[in-house]
């Protein structure tokens, strides 16, 4: 599902400051179909910031932000979810007090009339899990409360594909996880990425990044060291890239002297 | 069922098991934090046992039953409105007031204005829809904590009842249709038209509910626990309109009093359409999200201001209904009507019936078990100490009990999970 002539998200020149701190320069960033984006890069970094704009939950200052190669603004969560864009974050959003199906509906629930339609949300959610082959949760009206770690994840993550979503951001979904656990949630990430979404992953994890991404773009204090295909680099790279900002002849390159031959 | 049904499939899974299954569940749900009103009922038996026990020809009699559902009314609709703002998180100190303050403009409206009762009533439920707007505004907007907010409008709404009342005096209400609701009962007919009503409702809406479940392939409740359920309903209702149909003047007296009070019919309105708009809609939905996690609701593109506004005014608007009972209870409007201990027992009763001061849990029908539980006790304490003392220590032991049970089971509901 390689498709390089058309991302289905493209950023260019993103800039934005939180008061004097600039935290995103001239930031580019291409996210496809069908493949799973690694985004690192060190605390502070500005991952956080980047996908808090591609969700809309904040304007960017400058730059310009294409989907399906369509030009668009957007301009609060609402628009972005329009679009097909859905955000599971790292402290997950999810309410403890609901159930599984509550959850996944919050904010977009089915009715009929005035009434909520209950049968017509549990039916689509237990469609949904099946068809990410999750068998983990006992039953659908169960609070999230009682529901494990990856289990949270799992619902968190089914309720961001239930909307045909086209984009996926995942913000660290593994870093709470035990081993067994982790292994489950990255065969969700892929498989997401299999059904033909767009998915960023945020990790600090290079395991994780080596598992299942397919391309690696990395931040360097608000800038973008580099976006490259993981095949085309090693973890060691990746380390180097977040730490310095460069590796080799890849990464961002000192503004004086410009060094590394091809 | 195996023992491992941590891992079965949803697709697969049928009708939830019997009522030996049902029981386990629930039980599973009271160890897990999720207790609901179970306390509150418990309590209320062992309440009404130990009245019962020390004073029961007083106590038991049909008289006092009645008597309980008068003194309870205003505490349960007031309680109503509070599970609104408890529902969010927030607590609303000026309900008492705010009731008090309706009560006096419904007085004023009657008899210095001269309005008919319809129109009076009106006035008095906008002064509480205004109140909640304005308190809802200062808490959501300004972003002024609930507690302070609330605490200003006590005094000032304390305040304006003086001044709409007049110092130290005390309004008459006259009109028939507003002494009727805490006064007048139902003929004895129309008393069990209504039971059969109630009983039949229940019985054909969960049916239904079940039913539905099925047709769509969900696991659904088995009919054995629904008969139970319709069964034990059916029995409470039938058997407090038995009683509450018998005479309940002295022999000797000259007009009968029987029937259900018509302030029944006002709280099962008030109960059935509440419950209804909190579980059933997508606004009520809403009102547990943001009390759940407030920052989730908000990035669901929940309107979290625009929702903490409506439920102050949820909470107000049923102040001023609460007002107007106790305006038709005292035959009067003074300026201690819905003062003293009034909010208090309110916010008692909600958290006594189980639902939470940390916000996200709750539901209407606790306003009513725990509104009946405080009537109970300011209604038997008496008559074993006429020390006030004591009642008062004892009511607040009781809340201090309720809240305890609170903040335990949402300790345990942190620790079930993972």
């Amino acid at each position: 599902m390689t498709d390089s002539s058309a991302p289905l998200l493209s950023l260019r020149g993103i800039n934005k400051s939180f008061g004097p701190v600039h935290v995103l320069r001239d930031v580019d960033l291409d996210v496809r179909a069908g493949r799973v984006t690694a985004l690192v890069g060190d605390n502070g970094a500005g991952k956080s910031t980047l996908i808090k704009g591609i969700a809309g939950i904040y304007p960017f200052d400058s730059g310009q932000v294409s989907f399906e190669g369509k030009p668009v603004s957007i301009g609060g969560p609402k628009q972005a979810n329009d679009l097909g864009i859905e955000v599971v974050y790292q402290d997950l959003a999810l309410c403890d007090n609901l159930d599984v199906v509550h959850n996944m509906f919050l904010g977009r629930e089915v009715k009929s009339g005035v009434t909520l339609d209950e049968t017509a949300m549990e039916k689509r959610a237990a469609e949904t899990l099946a068809g990410l082959s999750v068998r983990t949760l006992k039953s659908l009206r169960q609070q999230v409360s009682s529901l494990s770690g990856g289990q949270r994840q799992t619902v968190a993550i089914a309720r961001a594909v239930l909307w045909n979503s086209k984009l996926v951001i995942l913000d660290e979904p593994t870093a709470a996880l035990g081993v067994a656990q982790t292994e489950q949630v990255l065969n969700l990430v892929r498989r997401l990425a299999d059904n033909g979404l767009g998915v960023i992953l945020i990790s600090h994890n290079m395991n994780d990044v080596q598992a299942v991404a397919d391309d690696v773009a990395c931040l360097y204090l608000g800038r973008m060291a580099a976006q490259v295909e993981k095949a085309s680099v090693s973890s060691q790279q990746v380390v180097e890239l977040i730490t310095t900002g460069r590796s080799g002849d890849i990464g961002l390159q000192p503004e004086t002297a410009m060094g590394g031959a091809a | 069922m195996s023992a491992q049904t941590t891992d079965v499939d949803i697709a697969a899974a049928g009708d939830t098991g019997g009522i030996g299954q049902s029981v386990r569940d629930y039980w599973a749900r009271v160890r897990g934090g999720d207790i609901g009103s179970l306390p509150a009922v418990l309590g209320l038996i062992a309440l009404i046992i130990l009245f019962g026990a020390l004073e029961g020809s007083t106590f038991l009699s049909i008289f006092n039953f009645a008597n309980l559902i008068n003194q309870s009314a205003a505490i349960i609709v007031l309680a109503m409105g509070l599970v609104f703002v408890l529902l969010l998180g927030e607590i609303d100190l000026s309900a008492g007031f705010a009731a008090g303050t309706c009560a006096a403009i419904l007085a004023v409206a009657l008899n210095n204005w001269g309005l008919a009762w319809p129109v009076a009533l009106l006035a008095a439920l906008l002064t509480g829809v205004v109140i909640g707007l304005v308190i809802g505004m200062l808490v959501a907007r300004l972003g002024i904590p609930s507690f302070v907010v609330t605490l200003a409008m006590f005094l000032a709404l304390q305040g304006a009842m003086l001044l709409i009342i007049g110092e130290g005096g005390t309004i008459p209400i006259r009109s028939e249709a507003i002494l009727v609701v805490m006064n007048g009962n139902m003929s004895v007919v129309a008393g069990w038209v209504l039971a059969v009503i109630i009983v039949a409702g229940f019985a054909l809406s969960t049916l239904l509910a079940i039913r539905r479940r099925r047709k769509a392939g969900l696991p659904a409740e088995a009919m054995s626990v629904w008969a139970i359920k319709v069964i034990a309903l059916g029995v409470l209702i039938f058997v407090a309109t038995y009683l509450l149909n018998q005479e309940r003047q002295l022999p000797s007296a000259k007009v009968t009093i029987q029937g259900v009070p018509w302030v029944v019919v006002v709280i099962l309105v008030l109960l059935v359409g509440l419950t209804f708009i909190l579980q059933r809609t997508g606004f009520g939905r809403h009102v547990y999200a943001v009390g759940g996690n407030r920052e989730a609701a908000r990035r669901a593109g929940i309107n979290v201001k625009g929702l903490m506004i409506t439920c102050f005014v949820f909470c107000s608007t049923l102040a001023a209904i609460a007002g107007v009972l106790l305006a038709s209870r005292d035959n009067s409007v003074s300026p201690t009507t819905g003062g003293a201990q009034t909010l208090l027992f309110a916010v008692g009763a909600a958290v006594i019936g189980g639902t939470s001061l940390f916000g996200g849990r709750g539901k209407i029908r606790d306003a009513v078990i725990g509104g009946l539980v405080i009537a109970v006790i300011a209604n038997g304490l008496p008559l074993i100490t006429q020390q006030s003392g004591i009642q008062f220590i004892v009511t607040g032991l009781v809340l201090l009990i309720a809240a305890s049970v609170d903040a335990i089971s949402r300790r345990r509901t942190a620790a079930t999970g993972s």
